[in-house]
């Protein structure tokens, strides 16, 4: 399999940047041609994944977010969101529905339920105090 | 943010995105309008709301336990699909009507 296109993104982690970096990758997307239902999956995907590498992996402290996202030539878009952030210690328990560690800031633990309802596929990689890699994958052509 | 108020309840209207950069301001307006005295009902206009993530979800949650807590409630109106999708993931629909 082939990749056609690729891009990388990298940012500071300050909750500006969540709208930026989900314009960036819905352009950078839209040339597979995708349904706007699509695009606001991914959108609201990334938006996920940038708002937790800014509130739980730096914690407000500042470094930066990276975005890699590939199309292949089979019409899926993998995006790939990393921060060098706090790290993850348990991933099966954080990506459960309403898990998190932030109640008090009337978190409701439902960001990776929301990436996995509307990417195809998500994986996450983290080791506490390293940083988290999250791999999201969503076939935007040729699903039929 | 615009409002309405009709009797006991107060509707306001969500302009814009809501994520985790805008939550502080949309949570501290919304606080503001439903300590006005004899406000029962919150009512949620997402018409003009054109992005909404989790930590949206976070923010009604929240208005709708401080509402609850005073034996109110609140309500949601003109939702959008993709709005809808993350209401009913998160389990809101349950508990916040849909008008
Ligand atoms: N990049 C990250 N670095 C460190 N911890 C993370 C990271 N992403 C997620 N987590 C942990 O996983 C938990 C669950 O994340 P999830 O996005 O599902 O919920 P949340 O962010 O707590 O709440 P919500 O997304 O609904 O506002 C978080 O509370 C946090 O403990
Ligand atoms: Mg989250």
């Amino acid at each position: 399999m082939e990749i056609i296109n690729q891009m990388k993104l990298s940012f500071l982690s300050v909750p500006e940047n969540e709208g930026f970096a989900r314009v960036a990758v819905s352009a950078f997307a839209v040339q597979l041609n995708p349904t706007l239902d699509m695009l606001a999956d991914i959108k609201t995907a990334v938006s996920e994944a940038v708002t937790n590498a800014i509130v739980h992996g730096y914690e407000n402290q500042l470094g930066m977010v990276q975005i890699e996202a590939f199309l292949w030539e089979n019409g899926v878009l993998e995006l790939n969101v990393t921060d060098r952030g706090k790290g993850i210690p348990d991933i099966k328990k954080a990506m459960e529905p309403f898990f998190t560690t932030q109640p008090e800031k009337e978190r409701s633990g439902m960001g990776f339920s929301v990436m996995q309802t509307f990417m195809d596929q998500v994986d996450v990689e983290s080791k506490p105090g390293e940083g988290t890699c999250v791999r999201m994958r969503k076939r935007l052509r040729g699903a039929e | 943010m615009r409002h309405e108020r009709k009797g006991s309840a107060v509707t306001a209207f969500i302009t814009g995105e809501l994520d985790h950069f805008s939550a502080q301001q949309v949570r501290r307006e919304l606080d503001a309008l439903i300590a006005q005295p004899g406000v029962k009902t919150l009512i949620l206009d997402f018409g003009e709301m054109t992005f909404m993530d989790s930590s949206g979800i976070g923010v009604i949650l929240g208005r709708y336990r401080e509402m609850r807590s005073r034996g109110g409630s609140v309500c949601v109106r003109n939702m959008n699909a993709q709005v809808d999708k993350v209401f009913t993931l998160s389990g809101l629909r349950q508990v916040i009507q849909i008008i």
